[in-house]
């Protein structure tokens, strides 16, 4: 199947789904609506046509604070079709939350959880949302392109300045 | 934590998942880890078990956590390249080729690669590969009461580090690979000595299989173990030989072709069920085992090819298609290659305004690997779980990063 034919089949069952295509990305990819996103990623598992049955990588990505949006970036894989598609969501960054692929594939469960203790971004109907590669009382989401590192944690001095000692 | 009892910083730093009043009578909660000779690095379980029948597992990750994906923001890409060494530390030089391969393609020169590059690149990969699995395999006997496997295994991959050590002048974290080319050419007499390697080390192989493989003890220890079934295991993003092992014949050195791997012979081994059911912990060792021989076998023709239509001329240059500045244009991309462990992938986004990435992502094979273990771990006996746990050949570095 072709890149065409999976917009026209998102097309054909949710037909304001897609918002638009990326050239510049390798695979290619589509940049759908934030609140249709789990109906579109069931529609390409489920299709026996499209079958993505892989999700290789999910990714969190801050634009910044001036542009005010998040990214999440979902990378689907299909074994049987050898088919790659990318695709794309962009969230507001104030209040970031989308709901949770977890349910169709297992991957994404400590892939959001990592999304969840990096960015912030809060994932709906997550069986389990908890840091996982940080500790539960860090404070922040360090891969925010704002983001400003504690003075201390648990009195373990971390921003160490020339004066410090 | 209950109320009254003391306030203790790690019980608000790594809390459990259970509390005590989810437990039902008779169940426990046994700590494993973070420092386990049997976790392989710093992996920490929560288990629940009733007596010695494991009822759930929790692993908890990060205690090895360096900030891979924050480092890489901030770095120029070629200055990336020792950080992914850092990630699979047994396989650096994989996760190089990996890091390495996507912005090449992002730069849009890794059509341009010469041939002898990129034969020594599989050269060196594999070699990798080897040491990669021999660890894997020497500790998985050492996890469930073997020792000397574990020995003979360190002995023979003793000469790889060598060997790669003699290449690029460190033991496991190399930065040879650069983007567009090599550090440096193999040094003289390295194609020779490939040679030596192959044919020291392919009756070592067939001792270790006489040794541990087929060993009776061992087959009883590991056959019908933490059987991880195809579509549970496709579900759970699970690549590599553990995917194998599962019954899917799915290599990315042959369904992606990627670099000169098309012009190589060599077969994809895949899990049979031969001692128990497909996907137990026997053939995932077994399925490692096969590869370390398919290893030998692309080591044989590179050396080959390194020796005769690619061989060393005085004009050769590693560096010679070594961009001066990286600074691909606005883009994302994601690769992958076919690590030891997996599939290791790499999401980038570049602005085309820097030379360092915007965002770059690491998808690494163990994590998603350690992902699946409460699954097939729930209702095993306890000491099965040490098996479970080794036979993913985990390696902690690249699950934290």
């Amino acid at each position: 199947m072709k890149f065409e034919q999976i917009k026209e089949l998102i097309q054909s069952e949710y037909s304001d789904a897609i918002l638009g295509e990326d050239e510049n990305s390798s695979p290619n990819a589509l940049i759908i609506k934030a609140e249709s996103l789990h109906q579109v990623c069931e529609i390409l598992h489920a299709n026996e046509n499209t079958y993505f049955d892989q999700l290789s990588c999910l990714s969190g990505i801050d634009n910044g604070a001036e542009t005010g949006t998040m990214e999440i970036v979902y990378n689907l894989y299909s074994i049987p079709h050898n088919l790659h598609l990318m695709l794309k969501v962009k969230i507001d960054r104030s209040k970031p939350s989308m709901d949770s692929v977890s349910d169709i594939w297992k991957t994404a469960d400590w892939h959001e959880r990592e999304a969840f203790d990096l960015y912030g971004i809060h994932f709906n109907n997550h069986p389990d949302l908890r840091r996982i590669l940080l500790p539960e009382d860090w404070e922040g989401f360090p891969l925010r392109k704002d983001y400003v590192e504690q003075e201390k944690y648990h009195d373990v001095i971390i921003k160490w300045k020339m004066d410090n000692n | 934590m209950e109320s009254g009892t003391p306030y203790s910083p790690l019980a608000a730093s790594e809390p459990l998942k259970y509390q005590e009043s989810d437990l039902k009578s008779e169940e426990m909660i046994i700590n494993v880890g973070p420092q386990h000779p049997a976790t392989h690095g710093v992996l920490r379980l929560e288990v629940i078990s009733d007596g010695e029948i494991v009822k759930d597992v929790v692993p908890h990750v990060g205690y090895l956590h360096r900030c891979f994906e924050k480092h890489a923001e901030s770095l120029a890409y070629n200055q990336v390249i020792p950080y992914t060494d850092r990630m699979d530390y047994v396989a650096a030089m994989n996760n190089e080729w990996a890091f390495v391969m996507g912005v090449e393609k992002m730069l849009g020169i890794d059509q341009e690669i010469p041939k002898r590059v990129e034969y020594i690149r599989v050269l060196v990969t594999e070699l990798n590969r080897l040491a990669s699995h021999f660890v894997s395999i020497g500790t998985y006997g050492l996890d469930i009461g073997a020792i000397t496997p574990f020995l003979w295994m360190m002995r023979d991959r003793e000469h790889i580090l060598r060997m790669l050590e003699w290449a690029s002048g460190a033991r496991m974290l190399y930065n040879y690979i650069w983007v567009g080319g090599l550090f440096y050419d193999l040094p003289v007499g390295f194609e020779e000595r490939a040679k030596e390697f192959v044919d020291y080390v392919k009756p070592k192989l067939s001792e270790v299989e006489t040794l541990l493989i087929s060993n009776k003890i061992f087959i009883e220890r590991t056959a019908n173990v933490g059987v991880l079934p195809l579509d549970l295991a496709v579900n759970y993003g699970i690549t590599g030989p553990m995917l194998r092992a599962s019954g899917l014949k799915f290599d990315l050195r042959k369904v992606d072709g990627y670099s000169v791997y098309p012009e190589i012979a060599f077969e994809v081994p895949m899990g049979k069920g031969e001692m128990g059911a497909v996907g137990d912990c026997w053939d995932r060792n077994w399925v490692r085992y096969k590869e370390c021989l398919e290893s030998v076998r692309i080591i044989e023709q590179c050396v080959e090819k390194l020796l005769g239509e690619h061989k060393r001329t005085r004009a050769f240059d590693p560096r010679e298609k070594v961009p001066k500045k990286i600074r691909p244009k606005a883009q994302d991309l994601y690769v992958r290659a076919e690590n030891p462990k997996g599939e290791l992938g790499f999401f980038f986004r570049a602005d085309g305004r820097s030379d360092q990435p915007f965002r770059c992502k690491a998808r690494g094979p163990s994590f998603s690997n350690l992902s699946v273990l409460p699954e097939i771990a729930k209702g095993c006996m306890v000491a099965d779980l040490f098996a479970i746990v080794g036979s993913l050949d985990l390696l902690m570095g690249e699950v934290d990063r």
